[in-house]
């Protein structure tokens, strides 16, 4: 079957689309938890201020959970999947676990991006990483990934062989 | 802001005469924040592993049924033309998409979002959001009942109107098949001259994104029906059924 095609998010989402806990796979400090981060910048490095990114993961030990509970996290296991919404300065973040396969998988959506974009993060010395797609670790333990939708430093995206 | 529609239509128009394409081209300068913000380099061909092969699962502790009806949120009735839109959602293989999340946000009836973002001089409706939530059901049909968006200025160009349209977020069983997209009402003279939906270059791609008027889905002396059926790209991971918890 052909496919529906896909539209940019457009400005107007974070109302719909945003939620608490949206980007708290794991609660915010709790033991064990790492937190992802990063900007993403357009073509003349300026922060984009209303795009989304979301991930999805293993947990620690290597497991991709199919559990429900992503939209009211409370008393839910982990799900493995976030949501955020960029701020203002154009940054992200996720508070959620290293996960026991190398990478995190990662969608990007925004205003003046007319569909979808998919990357990776992997985690700082994967093996088999792609270049470019490896997250920094910071002094205070964080990860730390900026994305580029343009330019110099743009982030490697990806098709898929049924996309 | 001096570029006029005839000159944004001229643009469209040399595009679609090079180029058509089922997917949006991402460089389509006509919707000009468009310019800094596409890739530049050829897309990297990756086969799915891990987590890519795994869709997020949402259940009913994640959406209430009220959520799919847009009109009762708020306490009170809003105004606008009353509309139920319905459909299924199909993998690239027509497989049903089962027990997915569906989101929907959208504009009142003005032509206004409840978004404080939108400074579009129409008014706002006190009891509408415009934005709902369901789950598709055991063979992927998904159902909201709203009001008709009204069209809407922005500011790609002099007298730039979005036509009516109401935003989709999908997921598939794989990540690798999310979709967010927007579904336009038949008829819609507006269509034509839209760089966000003329980005999509094959005419017969983007009749996918135009839901039909369905009369066996209008209510007597209450609504009327519109069906629009969405196709996600085809799952990579073995297809296994869903289990019944």
């Amino acid at each position: 079957m052909t496919e529906t095609p896909g539209q940019t998010v457009g400005p107007f989402f974070h109302h719909a689309l945003a939620f608490p806990g949206d980007s708290e796979l794991v609660p915010f400090g709790s033991a064990g938890s790492v937190v992802l981060h990063g900007n993403v910048y357009d073509g003349a490095g300026d922060p984009v201020p209303d795009a989304m990114i979301e991930i999805r993961q293993a947990d620690a030990s290597g497991v991709v959970p199919s559990v429900s509970g992503s939209l009211r996290r409370k008393g839910a296991g982990f799900t493995g999947w976030g949501r955020c919404c960029t701020d203002r300065a154009g940054h992200y973040w996720f508070s959620t676990v290293e996960p026991g396969l190398p990478f995190f998988a990662v969608t990007v959506f925004a205003r003046g991006l007319l569909d979808r974009l998919f990357t990776r993060i992997y985690l700082p010395g994967a093996a088999g990483a792609v270049d470019g797609l490896v997250a920094s670790r910071e002094d205070d333990g964080r990860l730390r990934f900026d994305i580029h939708l343009q330019g110099p430093s743009e982030t490697v995206f990806f098709r898929f062989p049924r996309n | 802001m001096t570029t006029s529609q005839h000159e944004i239509s001229d643009e469209i128009a040399k595009i679609q005469a090079d180029s058509p394409t089922g997917a949006p081209l991402l460089d389509f300068p006509p919707y000009r924040s468009t310019l800094l913000r596409h890739p530049t380099k050829e897309l990297l061909l990756v086969d799915p592993e891990g987590a890519e092969l795994l869709a997020p699962v949402f259940g009913h502790s994640d959406v209430d049924p009220v959520e799919a009806d847009l009109t009762v949120q708020r306490g009170g009735e809003p105004i606008g033309e009353r509309i139920r839109v319905h459909g299924r959602v199909l993998d690239g293989d027509g497989r049903p998409v089962r027990r997915q999340l569906v989101e929907i946000w959208q504009a009142n009836a003005a032509g206004r979002y409840s978004h404080q973002g939108d400074q579009h001089p129409a008014p706002l409706d006190p009891h509408f959001t415009g934005v709902g939530r369901c789950l598709t059901d055991d063979d992927g049909w998904y159902s909201f009942t709203s009001i008709k968006p009204g069209p809407y200025p922005w500011r790609n160009h002099h007298n730039a109107w979005r036509p009516a349209h109401i935003h989709f977020s999908l997921f598939g069983t794989d990540f690798t098949q999310r979709l967010i997209t927007q579904m336009y009402f038949p008829g819609d003279q507006l269509l034509a001259l839209d760089p966000i939906a003329q980005s999509i270059t094959d005419p017969a791609a983007l009749s996918r994104l135009i839901a039909s008027y369905d009369h066996s889905r209008s209510e007597h002396e209450w609504l009327l029906g519109y069906r629009w059926d969405i196709v996600l790209t085809g799952s990579h991971a073995t297809h296994m059924e869903p289990s019944d918890d």
